[in-house]
């Protein structure tokens, strides 16, 4: 009878433990999707051209990207600088000064807003923001500018999110011994709390601008697409992901293998941010 | 001459107080500017009849049904793999190479931009399992897509039930298994259930992996295997094309008011079941 | 508990499984009855017009209208995955293997915002704008703007339509905005007063002003008599000869009332 027992409960572990395997098996299959379809272009066209070439034209065997890898960094770092210190002072705010209700109320409410499509956010930036910027200060209004607008307030809510978390872990004893050395609570967030929750709170951004940086639907709709790289603010751009939407469906042949190219450039470039900040969190926890 | 530093204090509460506000009168300005255009135009004629004229006219019926069914399948797909991985993770295993390994899959997953998955879905199983644009071949990527999310909060979920509480399931006798099945999972299941209502409100207002594996036609689907639209798509494609304002924001009213209520109902079931347990 | 989660997988999936034979709508019968047209986004929204005009003739077919751009529409017919493909451009190659059936021909417009008092554009200055070389309003009379120009992507049938017909071996300059569809071209140049795009006549509405070019109007008269000279096939492909529910869609959109549909659509029918 107990060995019956054991070995249900063995089969059991061996089912679960496939089903935690799965995770490491889709993403093990989409890599190798994505990477045996736009590997070869590589090989066959060169690194250097893809990556560093300046000029897009895949139906005439032009496969040059790197207009849209400086794009994609720029309207990145715009989200970043527009929308970080915003969600971090919000997030500092409910941290240390918003009451425990104020706290039940505002961050449930944060994470509903989260749930926002990015197509509402991408049409609401062509609606308003556009003509607005097109109006003020010029051009057309599909911009650098107004992509970031966009993308900084969509990371909003991911940025407040985890620097909220990263605040809330300091110790509550941090702040107590700063208090009653005489310190005001401004400076004790701005000396004590912020510095200790450093680690979690530069997480946060990267892990914003790694929202920004694959974010797709709503960048097509206010960037403009143009395949230069943008000299001003106010000029149009294509990034990365855009480039892949914007084309998949039309693509064949080398076209698009080109476009499973850009993707692996994205992928490397994300991974390679989460990696930093799956680091940097973890360099808090240690601490 | 230095500043007084209550003064200072006060300025920097009143200016985060600021940030706060600004960041959620923003977000909350989107809910409302959405709602106040859109609301005219969702009738029940709008819920219930099928496009015309390429969705100048008529309803969203069919994009109802489609994202409903997306919704609905990918979740049922992803999450007896997300809770077994969760439950094999923290119950049935130690900190190993592999549970790293196995986390480290579920972290890059989670990684991975919407476009990509429309990428991988599209080659695999769109063209190389030749399912075509189907709601097959949208459900099952965006069921790969929602997994880390089910996996993480179910995993925070189980880790969060007291010890205690497996300690007498066990000394009462029962398997490893008994206690997972009738102790730990009843008692994670509000923020299991949380976690699955996020992936639900995820899975459908997805526009970039769902266009690509799932495809936009504008027929009620009638089979798993045909194509269909969702509501966050159509909203896409009216949007883009200017065909019809109005019905663009009534479509887009009409699933953030679904999404909302997901989330409302995830934490409201959520309230309750920690009430009822504690 | 997970026994009530897989049995409700189960029962979830199993009416869809059921249906995997293509039903129709009605529930009814056979994939016959279902007729799947892909290709060009151009040539989309006018076999979606036929389509819901040919179902109150024929409730029994239903015509399942998908886009994914010539090139995809090509392809899905040589791979026999779709029972009709959509094209905005002549066919290249290997492509030549499909039967190729013009429905009607399309005009390319030059169009610009409504506030825009320009009436009149010659194709140098048309070649000119997209190849970089002409940047400002005022150098077409009007105000000191700088021209927004708005072209398809890559790949597109009308891009290379109009690259053909127009830019003749210039290349489009790379700070030209790019947009994917007729439709989002034309509410770019509907919302930005300094823009300009090109489009299919057949989508030209008053939300955008079309121009002349050399003089000559973008109409279906001026494309009939030949006198506006960038025009493009319409072109409905099919692996062999078409057959049954295909057939008859066919036949309907070659037929009378299918001509009149396109031809109020703005589009040129052929058999007049």
């Amino acid at each position: 009878m107990n060995r019956r027992l054991a070995n249900k409960e063995n089969a059991i572990r061996l089912v679960l433990l496939l089903f935690a395997l799965s995770s490491l098996l889709f993403l093990f299959i989409i890599f190798i999707f994505i990477l045996s379809e736009g590997v070869p272009l590589f090989a066959k066209v060169g690194v250097k051209n893809i990556t560093m070439g300046t000029r897009w034209a895949p139906t005439k065997g032009f496969f040059g990207i790197f207009p849209m890898i400086v794009s994609s960094f720029m309207v990145t770092l715009g989200a970043l600088v527009l929308g970080a210190p915003l969600a971090l002072g919000c997030s500092t705010y409910l941290s240390e000064y918003a009451g425990k209700k104020t706290k039940m109320v505002l961050k449930p409410s944060l994470e509903l807003l989260a749930g926002i499509p990015s197509v509402v956010y991408g049409f609401l930036g062509v609606v308003y923001i556009v003509p607005l910027i097109r109006e003020y200060l010029g051009g057309s209004g599909f911009s650098i500018l107004a992509t970031s607008l966009v993308l900084g307030i969509m990371i909003l809510p991911t940025i407040t999110s985890i620097s909220f978390d990263a605040l809330m872990s300091v110790p509550a004893a941090f702040r107590e011994g700063s208090l009653a050395m005489g310190a005001t609570k401004w400076q004790t967030v701005y000396k004590v709390v912020l510095p200790a929750a450093r680690s979690g709170i530069l997480a946060s951004f990267i892990l914003g601008m790694g929202r920004a940086i694959g974010e797709t639907m709503a960048v097509i709709m206010v960037a403009g697409n143009a395949l230069k790289i943008p000299t001003s603010l106010l000029d149009p751009l294509r990034t990365l992901t855009s480039n892949i939407a914007l084309e998949l469906a039309y693509a064949t042949g080398d076209h698009r293998r080109a476009l499973f190219s850009t993707g692996v450039v994205l992928l490397v470039i994300i991974m390679s941010l989460n990696l930093v900040a799956n680091f940097w969190v973890k360099r808090r926890v240690d601490k | 001459m230095r500043i007084n530093p209550r003064l200072i204090d006060k300025l920097m509460r009143g200016g985060l107080t600021f940030q706060a506000l600004f960041t959620v009168a923003i977000l909350v300005a989107i809910v409302l500017i959405i709602f106040v255009k859109g609301f005219p135009y969702v009738t029940t004629e709008f819920i219930f009849s099928y496009p015309e004229d390429m969705g100048r006219l008529g309803g969203i019926f069919p994009f109802l049904v489609s994202t409903l069914f997306l919704g609905v399948l990918s979740i049922a797909f992803a999450t007896p793999l997300g809770i077994g991985t969760a439950i094999y993770l923290t119950e049935y295993t130690k900190e190993s190479s592999l549970t790293r390994c196995i986390r480290f899959g579920v972290e890059s997953l989670a990684g991975i931009p919407s476009i990509i998955y429309g990428l991988f879905g599209f080659i695999f199983f769109v063209i190389k399992l030749r399912m075509g644009w189907s709601l097959l071949s949208g459900t099952l990527t965006i069921a790969i897509m929602v997994l880390p999310t089910i996996i993480r909060t179910s995993e925070e979920a189980i880790k969060a039930v007291p010890n205690n509480l497996r300690t007498v399931s066990f000394s009462l006798g029962a398997t490893k298994w008994e206690t997972v099945t009738r102790v730990i999972i009843p008692s994670a299941a509000p923020g299991i259930l949380t976690g699955i209502m996020l992936s639900i409100g995820r899975a459908v207002s997805e526009t970039a992996a769902v266009i690509f594996t799932m495809g936009s036609s504008l027929r009620l689907p009638a089979s798993i295997m045909d194509s269909g639209r969702t509501m966050a798509v159509h909203f896409y494609i009216l949007a883009r094309e200017g065909i019809s304002l109005e019905k663009a924001y009534a479509t887009a009213l009409v699933l953030i008011f679904s999404i909302l209520v997901i989330n409302i109902l995830a934490y409201y079931i959520m309230h309750r079941m920690i009430a009822r347990f504690s | 508990m997970r026994i009530t989660i897989t049995g409700l997988l189960l029962l979830s999936v199993t009416p869809f499984l059921l249906g995997c034979g293509n039903y129709t709508r009605n529930g009814s019968e056979s994939r016959k009855s279902t007729v799947t047209i892909a290709g060009s986004t151009s040539v989309m929204p006018f076999s979606e017009k036929l389509a819901e005009h040919f179902k109150i003739e024929d409730p029994g077919i239903t015509v399942d209208v998908q886009g994914g751009g010539s090139s995809a529409g090509i392809q899905a017919c040589l791979n026999r995955t779709v029972d009709i493909g959509m094209s905005s451009r002549e066919l290249k190659g290997d492509e030549k293997r499909l039967d190729e059936l013009i429905i009607c021909h399309d005009g390319i417009a030059i169009v610009v915002h409504p506030q825009n008092p320009i009436k009149d554009i010659t194709l140098e200055q048309i070649r000119a704008i997209y190849g970089g070389r002409l940047r400002n309003w005022k150098q077409l009379g009007w105000i000191d703007r700088n021209i927004d120009a708005v072209t398809r992507e890559e790949g597109s049938g009308t891009r290379g339509a109009f690259e053909e017909l127009v830019m003749a071996g210039t290349d489009i300059h790379d700070s030209t905005m790019v947009q994917d569809s007729n439709g989002s071209v034309k509410e770019v140049v509907a919302t930005d007063p300094y823009a300009i795009g090109f489009i299919s006549l057949g989508v030209v509405d008053a939300k955008v002003k079309a121009l002349q070019v050399e003089g000559v109007a973008p109409n279906v008269e001026n494309i009939k008599t030949q006198r506006y000279r960038m025009v493009r096939p319409f072109l409905y492909l099919t692996m062999g000869e078409p057959e049954g529910a295909a057939r008859l869609f066919i036949t309907y959109v070659l037929s009378k009332d299918g001509q009149m549909i396109l031809k109020k659509e703005g589009l040129v029918p052929i058999n007049e």
